[in-house]
């Protein structure tokens, strides 16, 4: 045991200078892998922007692809496609909304402890399936003897969206003041009504954040598509969702990629830049609204 | 009156959705069992080793089998690490406001579409992997069989690697992140006050008490590689061959069933891809209840799910 010299000053050892050099080394380390997190998704976002904004016009948002497909066919656009991925998804919201929230509302509001965490498993592993095998599951039930059709692939994307509205929203309804629902019932108010005319409208805000951030993540789903509504007329516009398959932004961009050629791969950055300014404005909704309600909550 | 028959309606009708949720579960697997069972019952167990897929009437899934693993396995040697230290940087080594930046800008790359990190992937990486990366790591390190001659398109295993492991990282960022935030601060605090610089308080208490759930979130960023199809299709130059060579191409079960589930050349095709999604299907349940697992035995917060990771969660 050395003793201590008082009358040494406290500078440091040559111990403490390695110690500060690992330290100084692992944090710059950890904010370079950020920063290349970052530099990454500019990369990717620019590399869009610059190859797709030359596509983008009037004509191409609006006409269908060329008849006479193939390497050399020019002009032509994503109309149909985009009519096709709008109405593939608002049939999904439609089913997976109120399957969330009703799942949200038993999960917060009625289940036991031991029956919300089974049925939180549930939606965790749903969540956790690629959506290649909800594909492939409803190609099994649905297409397979009978064909393809626009609406299954609304299924496919309901079910991908339902764990991801019902977790936001059990949530945001767990945020909700036990006092609120307390009061209700003190004034004698049945439990289904204080359900409804408190408790939901509390967590809306919730409800409609996860269900936006299921929107945009849906949007571009490929592999169900590519399983159940790929062979759709890509020259002509349908509405027909629930007797035909329907052309889409997604499938769109996975076809003139791989067909590739130079006109086929400027319309895939086109495709792809309608695409993700969607999915990143469908993101910053969602975040202006959670920030907002923070700050509500925070100042109540 | 009416009221308890509204208590009651409520109830039933929201645990008639929540039920309807499990059953999908239940009704997922045994459709891709069901319409497997002439591939299972024709091909059996050598189903899993057989090398060679000619489309019509030879199955075999041993080299989609090995793409899967050595692409996801690649795939968390890259995000793992990386993802990890961002979630470091994120909660315990900037400023909250810089976090609050920098944070929701790399859970916007998970955002990303798959099939649009794939064709950036065919433009815009595959030129640079043939001719910058490939040759440079076949230079230094092709003494290693795994880093070979590099192919001639920029094509790959080790491009779907890559690609995987862009997908994977935010997931790993944004998991361990939220997990490291759940550190008490009396425990980091006490270690800073012992003299302990950052990085040993980040490596003696941070590191030390959330190996498990540091664990399950790099199973999850697997669990998303393990899965992804498109993105593969797009990259991997779809080879059925088993190549030591990372260069060369292959083939993984999610990208094969993508590619061909429609062609439908014959019943025992479509039987033998349903084959491959009981595979998938098996690996994912596996992986996705062992990270399950691992965060209920712990009882680690309920940071870890994958819905969790994706939804705003800076509450």
């Amino acid at each position: 045991m050395a003793a201590i010299d008082h009358t040494r000053p406290l500078t440091p050892t040559g111990n403490l200078r390695r110690r500060r050099a690992t330290d100084r080394f692992m944090r710059y380390g950890c904010t370079l892998a950020a920063a290349m997190a970052v530099a990454l998704l500019i990369w990717v976002v620019f590399s869009i922007v610059q190859r797709g904004a030359s596509a983008i016009s009037w004509s191409f948002l609006t006409q269908n692809a060329p008849t006479t497909f193939g390497v050399s066919a020019v002009g032509g656009g994503i109309g149909n496609a985009i009519i096709g991925t709008a109405m593939m998804v608002a049939v999904a919201t439609a089913i997976a909304l109120p399957f969330g929230l009703l799942i949200a509302v038993f999960l917060t509001e009625f289940a036991s402890p031991r029956v919300a965490g089974s049925i939180r498993l549930a939606l965790d592993l749903l969540y956790g399936l690629p959506s290649i095998v909800i594909a492939l599951f409803l190609y099994g039930l649905l297409v397979v003897g009978n064909g393809q059709a626009g609406v299954y692939v609304s299924f496919a994307l309901a079910i991908i969206m339902m764990p991801l509205i019902a977790r936001t929203t059990s949530e945001s309804l767990l945020l909700v003041p036990k006092e609120l629902r307390d009061a209700s019932h003190a004034l004698g108010i049945s439990r289904w009504r204080t359900t409804i005319g408190i408790v939901i409208p509390g967590a809306l805000g919730g409800v409609i954040t996860g269900t936006i951030l299921a929107v945009a993540r849906a949007g571009g789903e490929t592999a169900p598509v590519l399983l159940l509504s790929s062979l759709a007329n890509t020259s002509t516009t349908s509405f027909s969702i629930f007797s035909q398959p329907l052309n889409n932004i997604p499938y769109d961009i996975f076809n003139f990629s791989e067909e590739g050629g130079a006109a086929n791969i400027a319309r895939a950055w086109g495709a792809a830049l309608v695409m993700i300014f969607f999915v990143l404005v469908l993101n910053l909704v969602a975040r202006t609204l959670q920030s907002r309600r923070n700050r509500r909550m925070m100042s109540r | 009156m009416s009221d308890r028959l509204g208590d009651r309606a409520l109830v039933g009708l929201t645990a008639g959705a929540s039920v309807i949720a499990v059953v999908i579960i239940g009704l997922i697997i045994y459709q891709v069992v069901d319409s497997a069972s002439p591939a299972i019952s024709k091909l059996g167990l050598g189903f899993l080793g057989h090398q060679t897929w000619n489309g019509t009437d030879v199955f075999g899934a041993a080299t989609m089998i090995y793409g899967t693993a050595v692409t996801s396995v690649g795939a968390l040697l890259i995000a793992g690490p990386l993802g990890i230290a961002i979630g470091l940087y994120l909660s315990l080594l900037t400023s909250g406001r810089t976090a609050a930046i920098i944070g929701p800008l790399v859970e916007l790359l998970a955002a990303v579409p798959s099939v649009i990190i794939g064709l950036w992937g065919i433009v815009v990486l595959d030129p640079i992997m043939r001719s910058t990366i490939e040759p440079a790591l076949h230079n230094v390190l092709g003494w290693i069989p795994l880093f070979g001659s590099p192919s001639l398109s920029g094509a790959g295993i080790f491009t779907a690697i890559l690609i995987l492991a862009i997908m994977a990282l935010p997931i790993i960022a944004a998991i361990t992140r939220d997990l490291f935030l759940t550190v008490p601060s009396e425990l980091k605090d006490g270690a800073l006050a012992l003299g302990a610089t950052r990085w040993e308080m980040v490596r003696g208490v941070v590191l030390g008490s959330m190996r498990p759930g540091i664990a399950s979130a790099c199973i999850l960023g697997a669990s998303r590689a393990i899965g992804e199809a498109i993105a593969v299709v797009q990259v991997i130059g779809m080879v059925y061959q088993i190549p030591l060579n990372q260069f060369a191409n292959g083939a993984t079960l999610a990208s094969n069933m993508a590619l061909h589930a429609t062609d439908n050349s014959t019943p025992l095709e479509t039987a033998s891809i349903f084959y491959l999604g009981v595979i998938l299907l098996v690996m994912e349940l596996i992986v996705n209840l062992a990270a399950q697992a691992i965060v209920r035995y712990y009882r680690l917060p309920d940071v870890t799910s994958g819905a969790a990771a994706v939804a705003v969660d800076e509450l």
